[in-house]
């Protein structure tokens, strides 16, 4: 049982939120009309072992946006930060 | 094994008298008593028949470790199969019956499968079954299948009730041992909150095994009064961890003793988010390898020795207790002491003196240096042989018990799911577990450690306090003469024994044999050698097998243990119901539902619910017909020739407010909004970042800065994700606030050539002519207290309109929508006939909007702006998708009266073999009243460019093949005369 460090509501089991993919990604401007960089945006994924920022919404909390930091290889959290902070905060 | 059930001593209660029945006969045991103890009692040896081979099996172990014996315990729907019966409390009124023999166990036809042994060995079903042999799998599955196995379910519902309570802990011990007392005691007194969990139904552990009134058992009073003691302790027994999971949360199946006429939970699923764990689970003690090692009457030493003190159950009165450690002396004197004549065989050549002298002050006939060759007897023990070691002399001791112990193994079950490996310790000759993970400790039998467990316990205990911040004083460790630690002893492998039917896995019937078996067929790694034979597979989960498994392995293939490595232990421990996992999630409360604020109007008028996601919404109503078929063509005729209202409060609604909401769906949806104009609504479609649509719906520009979002009912949860994901992390500068007010709103749709006026006369303050309300408008108004929301909106393509009032209000402007529409006939109608009224229009829905459709292919591509940028506009532009090949919607008409179109029907060119993918597929058909014949919307290669062409539809499954023709999707009013009249 994953347990997520909401930074509003507190430490909750996963199941109270949605996984959204790889947060570490820089999404396009939508005045990007390349065809490209959107493929590339939307279908290619690293799959990294160890550290990984990671997208999760606490659908059932705040449904706040989070950033989770989690090893992959070991499922430890580190830390989250609310996703429209940005990046690392 | 004759048994005798002592006059004194056990912990039985002899004043209480349980009365119980097996297979119809009755029998009486004592509150204290397992069903195994209690039959044992009785003078039953035989409990059960093998998986495979239906040899006759007798109790071999105590507690959760029995391979043997799993019997079906209670009647009709509580009828729970493959219990071991050493861990069944015995209740009174208990009815149990043993497995996999007919016509009775005692008496099995199927123990012919023994002399067919050689057909069923390693591999049999892989080599059976593939290749020229596979027909005669054919002939003889159902009789094998009938053959092996285990016991039979009940099929009647589950009458059972089980619950799921959550815990949150400081520290988590598993196990109540020596060790698991003094850690809780340690951790409980230094000032944390302890969850102390015993599978067994009392603490102690391997404590309840000594005689009461020993050294022993004062400590297990001594330790547990204190524990009992201290308010921050909390003892769960007859509690069981199945797994450990990440983030040291553990899920654990609490039993419930039964008791007669009190309704309470038979089950109960506690999961415990801990945050130290501490792992006191103990040892196993694992068979000895010999001939006919599985026949009633052979039994673990120390499983004896616990029935002699528990269950004052002398099992046997000539005993041969054969072992390769010192642990099995203690069964072999406390059984002497109780009268038994007992022999010890021992392979060592010189045990330690104080065991010699022992033996000899109680008059026990010791053999060292020997070793257990086979058994004699079938459904009992008539005769051990023996071989000494040093000059092979065989000898055949008559007896009618077998103690045997090839000594003990660390349980680093929980520990392994926890994601520590196991290591070899070769001074141990037993695998313990690795470098404990973050947040864990184990210690006592579990550890390997040998020495002092209350130390260890302790230690752990205080660490583990102290981890997490609490150092109130946690006292000394206890101390106590106690000192039966388990050995561990180094299996000595060199000489495996000759005989045949030596069984490794007495659950799943894997021999020695067997192995040889898997070896010469090339599957030599444990976790091959496993799959191959089943081995340690069976529900006890390998707990007296895969350990001897991996020595004889190792023996087999001359390689060390430490080079082998292991097969993965994973959840679960120990069997778990499905009932205890599903809880009370059964039933309507399978999943949580959604009700409209309508629901019990329509209940209350003979609706049909059907479930749509989690919402009950209106199917049909009874008014228009028995059943669906007939009701919901009743009920569009309705709404096309007269008026109908309709429930639709399930679809989303999200409520945008803030100077940016323009801009954001400027983005979001393919279509514009920051030119809509107070007071209007527009249809609009947001695609997915890869250029498929996402959803549709129509939204309305409230005021200025505020916007009312309608989507679709199954992705009302997605899209509202959707939006704020994009507030909160691509466009956090968008001052927009997004809320869901779903709930909030009741919304029904009134539709049909009466809606305006049954509309103007039910809300008189409001004029709703057409230029005050045209196609498209979107009015707010107060009625007294009410808010009112009314959008002339239709998705039946009649004049409609959709009225919102706050849930609270819902039922009450339904009821009055209807009382001033009955002059007119209005009619309540279902989700059938709304999505049916919508197919005659060619609005596509969700079956439509599958998330592999674009703009185009959904004949939607003129909705796409050209001049601003919007999510999935790029990669809509892809070349795949831009294809004019693709699948796209047009409307189909069938041509043959007799035929049916049907929902999935694959698409064909007239003249074309019917075969592969076809050139598009039906999404959905309804009877057109407008028309009077079937049609359907359907994906076509190339689309509208084939209109008025002939085409089969095929449906393989009925193979049924109709002639159909490609028209346009709008069925009706294609000029939109009806929606602006």
């Amino acid at each position: 049982m994953l347990r997520i460090p909401c930074p509003h509501c507190g430490v909750r089991d996963y199941t109270e939120f949605r996984y959204a993919g790889d947060a570490s990604k820089s999404r396009p401007s939508l005045e990007i009309t390349d065809v490209k960089t959107w493929h590339d945006h939307v279908f290619l994924f690293d799959n990294p072992k160890g550290m990984h920022q990671e997208y999760w919404q606490h659908v059932q909390g705040c449904r706040q946006w989070l950033v989770l930091e989690r090893d992959t290889s070991t499922n430890t959290v580190s830390r989250a930060w609310f996703a429209r902070q940005g990046k690392s905060s | 094994m004759t048994g005798t059930r002592l006059t004194k001593g056990g912990r039985i209660d002899r004043s209480a008298t349980l009365q119980f029945q097996l297979e119809g006969r009755r029998f009486t045991g004592y509150a204290g008593d397992t069903l195994a103890s209690a039959l044992l009692a009785n003078g039953i040896r035989v409990f059960g028949r093998s998986f495979k081979y239906h040899r006759p099996r007798g109790i071999l172990a105590s507690g959760i470790q029995e391979p043997n014996a799993l019997m079906t315990v209670g009647t009709g729907s509580r009828r729970i199969p493959n219990l071991p019966a050493t861990s069944v409390e015995l209740y009174d009124g208990l009815v149990c019956e043993r497995q996999n023999g007919w016509p009775s166990v005692d008496f099995d036809i199927g123990s012919v499968f023994g002399l067919f042994a050689r057909f069923l060995s390693a591999g049999f079903y892989y080599k059976t079954f593939i290749g020229p042999t596979r027909g005669s799998w054919m002939f003889y599955e159902r009789w094998i299948r009938r053959a092996a196995g285990l016991g039979r379910a009940t099929h009647e519902p589950d009458s059972a009730r089980y619950d799921h309570r959550h815990h949150h802990t400081d520290v988590l011990v598993i196990g109540s041992g020596p060790a698991g007392l003094a850690a809780a005691l340690a951790a409980g007194r230094a000032g944390s909150r302890v969850l102390l969990v015993e599978q067994d139904s009392m603490a102690g552990g391997s404590l309840l095994d000594s005689p009461i009134g020993t050294d022993d058992d004062q400590l297990r009073s001594a330790l547990l009064a204190q524990l009992v003691a201290l308010p921050t302790v909390q003892i769960l027994t007859h509690t069981s961890v199945f797994g450990l999971y990440d983030g040291l949360a553990a899920g654990m199946v609490e039993r419930r003793p039964v008791i007669q006429g009190v309704s309470a939970p038979s089950e109960v699923l506690h999961i415990v988010r801990a945050n130290q764990i501490i792992h006191a689970t103990g040892a196993l003690e694992q068979p000895l390898l010999f001939g006919n090692n599985d026949r009633p009457g052979v039994m673990l030493a120390g499983a004896v020795r616990a029935h002699l003190h528990r269950y004052a159950l002398r099992l046997g009165d000539e005993v041969v207790v054969v072992t390769n450690h010192d642990s099995a002396w203690s069964a072999a004197f406390d059984l002497a002491d109780a009268g038994a004549r007992v022999t010890v065989v021992d392979e060592r050549p010189a045990p330690n003196a104080d065991l010699l002298q022992g033996a000899k002050d109680r008059a026990i006939a010791v053999r060292v240096h020997t070793v257990a060759t086979r058994v004699f007897g079938s459904n009992g023990v008539k005769a051990l042989e023996v071989r000494d070691a040093e000059s092979g002399a065989v000898a055949r001791i008559a007896c009618d018990l077998v103690a045997m112990s090839g000594g003990w193994i660390p349980t680093v079950q929980l520990t392994t799911h926890g994601g520590v490996r196991t290591v070899f310790n070769p001074t141990l000759g037993v695998h313990v577990a690795g470098p404990m993970a973050a947040g864990q400790s184990i210690a006592g039998a579990a550890s390997g450690d040998p020495t002092d467990p209350l130390k260890q316990g302790h230690a752990v205990g205080v660490r583990a306090a102290q981890a997490l911040g609490f150092s109130a004083d946690a006292g000394l460790a206890p101390e106590s003469a106690w000192s039966s630690v388990p050995l561990m002893t180094t299996r000595t492998s060199a000489s495996l024994p000759a005989q045949s039917k030596v069984f490794i896995d007495f659950q799943s019937d894997v021999t020695l044999s067997d192995m040889h078996v898997s070896l010469e067929d090339g599957f030599e790694s444990p976790e091959h050698l496993k799959r191959y034979t089943a081995l340690g597979m069976a529900t006890d989960q390998g707990k007296s097998s895969h350990y001897n498994g991996l020595t004889t392995l190792s023996a087999l293939r001359g390689q060390a243990m430490g080079a082998l490595g292991t097969t993965t232990h994973r959840p679960p421990y120990t069997p778990v119901t499905v009932g205890v996992l599903a809880g009370r999630s059964v039933g309507l409360h399978f999943r949580a539902t959604r009700r409209t604020p309508m629901h019990e109007w329509h209940m209350a008028n003979g609706v049909t619910m059907i479930e749509a996601g989690p919402w009950f919404r209106p199917w049909y109503y009874r008014w228009a017909g028995a059943d669906v078929g007939s009701a919901y063509i009743e009920e569009m005729r309705v709404v096309r020739s007269r008026v109908g209202l309709s429930d639709v409060s399930s679809l989303g609604k999200i409520e945008l407010t803030g100077p940016d909401v323009g801009i954001f769906l400027d983005r979001v949806y393919v279509n514009g909004f920051s030119s809509l104009a107070v007071g209007k609504a527009r249809y609009g479609v947001m695609l997915n970042d890869d250029g498929t649509v996402l959803d549709d719906g129509t939204t309305a520009r409230l005021g200025e800065h505020r916007y009312f979002l309608t989507t679709t009912t199954a992705q009302a949860g997605e899209v509202m994700s959707w939006l704020e994901f994009l507030l909160q992390t691509v466009w956090p500068d968008l001052r927009v606030q997004a809320v869901s007010v779903t709930d909030r709103w009741a919304a029904m749709s009134l539709a049909g050539p009466y809606a305006r006026d049954v509309l103007a006369r039910a809300l008189p303050e409001i004029d709703v002519s057409n230029a005050a309300l045209p196609h498209m408008g979107v009015m707010e108004r107060q009625i007294g207290e009410m808010p009112v929301r009314i959008g002339r909106l239709s998705f039946s393509g009649e004049l409609a309109y959709e009225v919102y009032v706050p849930a609270d209000y819902g039922v009450g402007m339904w009821e009055h929508l209807l009382a001033v529409g009955a002059d007119v006939g209005i009619r309540p109608y279902g989700l059938e006939a709304l999505a049916s009224l919508r197919i005659e229009k060619g609005h596509v829905a969700g079956i439509e909007l599958d998330h592999r459709n674009t703009l185009r292919d959904l004949g939607l591509g003129k909705m796409g702006s050209r001049a601003k940028s919007y999510i999935g506009r790029a990669l809509s532009e892809r070349s795949e998708l831009v294809d004019t090949q693709r699948w796209s919607l047009v409307g189909l008409e069938l041509v043959e009266p007799a035929g049916k179109l049907r929902g999935g029907a694959i698409l064909f060119a007239k003249d074309e073999p019917i075969q592969g993918h076809g050139r598009g597929y039906i999404t959905s058909v309804t009877w057109s009243t407008v028309h009077e014949r079937l049609i359907a919307l359907a994906l076509y290669r190339g689309g509208l460019n084939h209109v008025g062409e002939e085409i089969v539809c095929a449906y393989p499954l009925r193979g049924e093949q109709v002639r159909a023709r490609i028209v346009s999707p709008m069925f009706i009013d294609p000029a939109g005369e009806r929606l602006h009249a």
